[in-house]
């Protein structure tokens, strides 16, 4: 089928551009979340049902299925960003290194310093380019100027944005393209020097150039974290990740290599997402 | 050549069909409902147009030949520069700096008391607070902006100089406190501003969008970082503006600040003294007896004038922030 023979292709490029660069190719992982019967809910509404999954370490797992799948709350769940919300709750377990994250002796600035997180919205702060980046060691403490002009610059190298701005660096983070907001966001997340990564649809809302850009900066970022990318896009997901899940409705429905899930789904719904018979 | 530029006949038209206006009372009564609103839409633009030209020919220039407007009598040099302010007495002296000087020292003591407070306020409504509590306080905020000045007056008079400045300053500090003084009428006009800064700020800071505080909390901020650095900053044109509006209506007030500050026109920076403000001049002089065309009375419309002119200022600067810094969000 040619769908199966297009992702094929598309992993295949992948490994081939890993062994160009010399990435290491993800076979003997440890896992550095793992998730076990996690039940989620807003108020009376299950987001969740009963899911269980490990993440594998310096590795993308991509995050796939249709709207409202809880593939996004999943994600949410990992760094707590979802205690904001009014009325939610869960039961289960979040385990990041073996700690319990949800313990109630966790610290969840510290948790969330540790899991940084990029949104699908560009949200830059009102503030210079340098001050967005420089945000995150601030407030953890960071006062001397040059410590964080090094953060800055290193971390907006790894963005891959330094160039494009190292000549305006006072100039207001909103006067950016796009693309380049989105990846200042990166640039801000990896500035709190996270080891996971998550990323809820990161480029959905850029134009094709910008997503390619973002794309390959997700690949370099894998070989120093741990990357969780939420996607609609299932080419992007065959693209850049190593492992994909599949939700549907609340459930997670599989997860596998992404190789795997792609070309020899397991279970049937699996199957008729990734062909687009529905979804 | 393409099907659809073929001209084909028309259609002949149906008999009883016409497309002409004509009179009906539906499109009568909407040409009545128009000119009603329009009317009053008007009619406040129309207001604020014939106290400005009532300002313009009392103070500025008269257009009847036999009377002189306020500026043909006294220079406007003189009315800016002049640092006596003595209409009553034989040695007229119209110098507008000591009513200028009470005004702000009074909106400014005001300001200090009311502008943070009412910006924390705002800040823990917006960002701290339950909603349930911000429910309830927002009716009750609003009820406090519903006091009469007057009342604030009497309550600065009668309570606030002899319980809390007299003893705090006079007992302790041995610095003179008049009955009539700038303190205790800044101190009132500070709490009537707070449900305006309070309510205005809070308004902007709620319409920051939810992203950006999501985007603060994942960066490892605690609530106050995420208040203070990220919703504070993407909210500033909308409190300034908040601010620039509380500060443009304690320059207006003129009940609470008449009672309790006095009317002793006084060039002075003491708060502990009576001082004399714009608005309680006009209302000392025009509840007193100055016959239509003396001096004194044309006075009051040079006097009016100016503050017309400030918080006409304050107000322009306030909308020129709000479009000038503020962050467009979807």
């Amino acid at each position: 089928m040619t769908f199966m023979q297009s992702f094929t292709e598309l992993v295949h490029q992948r490994q081939q551009r890993e062994s160009a660069k010399r990435i290491r190719p993800v076979e003997t992982e440890f896992s550095k979340l793992d998730v076990r019967n996690l039940n989620f809910f807003y108020g009376e509404k299950q987001a969740l049902f009963d899911v269980s999954m490990t993440v594998a370490e310096r590795a993308v797992t991509a995050f796939i299925g249709p709207s409202g799948c809880g593939k996004s709350t999943f994600l949410r769940a990992i760094n707590r960003m979802n205690d904001i919300i009014e009325g939610a709750h869960h039961n289960g377990t979040v385990l990041l290194e073996g700690q319990e994250i949800y313990a109630p002796d966790v610290d969840v600035v510290a948790l969330r310093k540790r899991v940084g997180m990029v949104f699908q919205k560009s949200t830059p702060f009102p503030k210079s380019i340098f001050d967005n980046v420089a945000y995150g060691p601030k407030v953890a403490g960071q006062r001397n100027h040059k410590g964080l002009a090094e953060i800055v610059e290193q971390s907006l190298k790894r963005a891959a944005l330094w160039d494009e701005v190292k000549d305006r660096l006072q100039d207001s983070a909103l006067a950016l393209s796009g693309g380049q907001q989105q990846r200042l966001c990166i640039a801000r997340a990896l500035a709190t020097n996270p080891d996971v990564l998550l990323m809820d649809e990161p480029a959905s809302a850029l134009d094709p150039a910008s997503t390619s850009r973002v794309e390959d900066l997700i690949f370099e970022l894998k070989q120093n974290y741990t990357i969780v990318i939420v996607t609609h896009n299932m080419q992007q997901a065959a693209r850049i990740s190593d492992w994909t899940a599949f939700f549907y409705q609340g459930y997670l429905i599989e997860k596998d290599h992404t190789q795997k899930l792609f070309t020899t789904p397991k279970k049937k719904q699996t199957e008729d997402y990734i062909t687009g018979r529905f979804g | 050549m393409s099907l659809a530029n073929v001209a084909s006949p028309l259609t002949p038209p149906k008999a009883g069909l016409r497309l002409q206006k004509q009179f009906s009372w539906v499109r009568a009564r909407e040409a009545c409902v128009r000119a009603m609103l329009l009317g009053c839409a008007s009619l406040s633009l129309l207001t604020t147009l014939a106290i400005v030209y009532m300002f313009l020919t009392e103070a500025v220039y008269s257009v009847t030949p036999d009377t002189t407007a306020f500026f043909q009598d006294v220079s406007l040099w003189d009315f800016l520069t002049d640092t006596e302010w003595s209409p009553q007495f034989a040695d007229k002296h119209f110098g507008i700096l000591p009513l200028l000087c009470g005004t702000f020292v009074i909106a400014g003591i005001g300001s200090l008391i009311g502008l943070p407070i009412g910006l924390a306020a705002a800040i823990y409504l917006s960002e701290y607070a339950k909603p349930k509590f911000r429910r309830m306080m927002k009716p009750v905020l609003e009820v406090l902006a519903g006091i009469p000045s007057v009342v604030y007056g009497y309550f600065a008079l009668v309570f606030v100089t002899p319980y809390v400045l007299r003893p705090m300053f006079q007992s302790l500090l041995r610095i003179d406190v008049d009955i009539f003084n700038a303190m205790s009428a800044g101190v009132v006009l500070g709490v009537m501003i707070i449900p305006t800064v309070c309510s205005l700020s809070e308004d902007a800071l709620r319409a920051v969008p939810r992203g950006l505080r999501e985007a603060g909390y994942a960066l490892g901020s605690t609530k106050y970082d995420v208040s203070l650095k990220v919703v504070v900053p993407a909210a500033f044109s909308g409190i300034v503006a908040s601010f620039l509006l509380a500060i443009s209506r304690a320059i207006g007030e003129t009940m609470a600040v008449c009672i309790a500050a006095g009317q002793m026109p006084r060039l002075s920076l003491n708060p502990f003294r009576s001082m004399e403000t714009m608005t309680a001049y006009m209302v000392g002089a025009s509840l007193g007896d100055t016959p239509a065309g003396t001096i004194e009375y044309k006075s009051l419309y040079a006097v009016g004038f100016t503050l017309f002119v400030i918080t006409l200022g304050m107000n322009i600067l306030a909308n020129w922030v709000m479009n000038r810094f503020r962050e467009v969000y979807e």
